[in-house]
C-alpha cells in the first residue's frame, strides 16, 4: 500500500523556482501560463502489517508535521 | 571558553571554523560528530558549521533533526549555553526549532557567493556594538529568511534581529539584500540570554588578514569577552 504526501509552499510564500519555470515555459512558446508553483510529492510504502492499523492516518500526519513538511513555509495533504 | 564544533555528514565549513576558534582565537576546541549523544563536558560554545548536511535532501538542514546529537544541542541551548550556527548551521537551527522562521531558496534563484556588508541590529554576546558594519562572505543558495508576521514582530519586539544586510555605509536597502530575506535579515538571536545565534554569512572565513579581512573575528572575540 502506498500513501502520498503532497507538500506545497503556502500560498503567501513566494516561489522563485516556480516563477523561473513559468518564464522558461514562456520562452518555449507556451502561452497563457499565468503562474507555476513547484511542490513535492512524497510516496510512502506502507508495510503490509501496518496497512490496517487504526492510527495509520494519524501517523502519516505526524510524519508530515515532524519531517516531511516545514509548517513555517509549507502546507501538506496526505492521501491514503 | 571551550568550544565544540559539531560536524554532520556533508558539513564542509568545519575546518575553517575549527581553525578560527582554535588557532586565531586561541579557544580550546574539540570536534563532535553528529552521532555523538553528548557534548564534551565543559562545552561553553557549540558551533554548527556550514555545508550541505545530508545533501540538502528534503529541505536544507531538515534531516539533521534526527541526528543523535540534537538532544544535547537542545539541552545546551535551553540552559543558556552559547550556540552559533553559520549558513547550513543556521538552517539546521531553524529546522530543529532552536531559531524561529525558515531559510528558503534565494529570491533570484542564484547561488550567491561573495563579500556582503551586514549591520549589527541587536546587542548580544556575539554582537557588541549596535550599528557596527561588517564585511563578511556569503555562499548560499537557500538563505532567504522567511517568517510569519507574528514571528517577525516577536523578533523585533524581543530585539533579536542580530544582523541585516546593508550597504558599505550601513544602509539597509533592497539592493544590499542578496537573497530577498525578509527585512534584509542575515542573522537572528534566540534563547534565554540571546545565547543562540544563526547567520548566513561566514565570519570564520573573514577572520585573518590573509583571507582579506578580520571583521568576522570580532564576532568571536565579542563572545570571548562576554565569557
Amino acid at each position: 500500500m502506498k500513501a502520498t504526501v503532497l507538500v506545497r509552499l503556502k500560498t503567501e510564500v513566494l516561489d522563485p523556482q516556480g516563477d523561473a519555470v513559468r518564464r522558461a515555459l514562456e520562452k518555449l512558446g507556451f502561452q497563457g501560463v499565468r503562474g507555476v508553483r513547484v511542490g513535492k510529492l512524497i510516496e510512502i510504502e506502507i508495510d503490509e502489517a501496518h496497512e490496517n492499523a487504526p492510527d495509520l492516518a494519524v501517523r502519516l500526519q505526524k510524519m508530515a508535521d515532524e519531517m516531511l513538511a516545514n509548517p513555517v513555509i509549507e502546507d501538506y495533504e496526505v492521501k491514503l | 571558553m571551550r568550544a565544540c564544533v559539531v560536524v554532520f555528514p556533508g558539513s564542509n565549513a568545519d575546518r575553517e571554523m575549527i581553525h578560527t576558534l582554535r588557532d586565531i582565537c586561541g579557544t580550546p576546541t574539540v570536534v563532535s560528530w553528529h552521532s555523538d549523544t553528548e557534548l564534551p563536558a565543559g562545552t561553553d560554545l557549540v558551533a554548527i558549521p556550514g555545508g550541505f548536511s545530508y545533501g540538502d535532501y528534503l529541505r536544507c538542514g531538515a534531516l539533521a533533526r534526527v541526528s543523535p546529537i540534537v538532544g544535547a544541542l537542545r539541552a545546551h541551548a535551553a540552559r543558556g549555553g552559547y550556540m552559533l550556527g553559520v549558513c547550513n548551521g543556521f538552517q539546521i537551527l531553524t529546522e530543529i526549532g532552536l531559531l524561529p522562521g525558515a531559510l528558503t531558496r534565494n529570491l533570484h534563484m542564484r547561488f550567491e557567493c561573495g563579500d556582503r556588508h551586514v549591520k549589527v541590529g541587536a546587542v548580544g554576546p556575539f554582537t557588541r556594538d549596535l550599528g557596527k558594519v561588517w564585511r563578511l562572505p556569503i555562499a548560499h543558495g537557500d538563505g532567504r529568511y522567511q517568517a510569519t508576521e507574528s514571528v517577525l514582530k516577536k523578533l523585533q519586539d524581543d530585539d533579536n534581529i542580530a544582523l541585516r544586510y546593508c550597504t558599505k555605509s550601513g544602509d539597509v536597502t533592497d539592493e544590499a539584500n542578496p537573497n530577498g530575506s525578509l527585512g534584509g535579515i542575515a542573522g537572528i538571536y534566540s534563547g534565554p540570554k540571546r545565547n543562540v545565534l544563526g547567520l548566513m554569512p561566514h565570519p570564520e572565513r573573514m577572520s585573518e588578514s590573509v583571507l582579506g579581512g578580520v571583521d568576522g573575528r570580532e564576532l568571536f572575540t565579542n563572545l570571548l569577552a562576554a565569557g
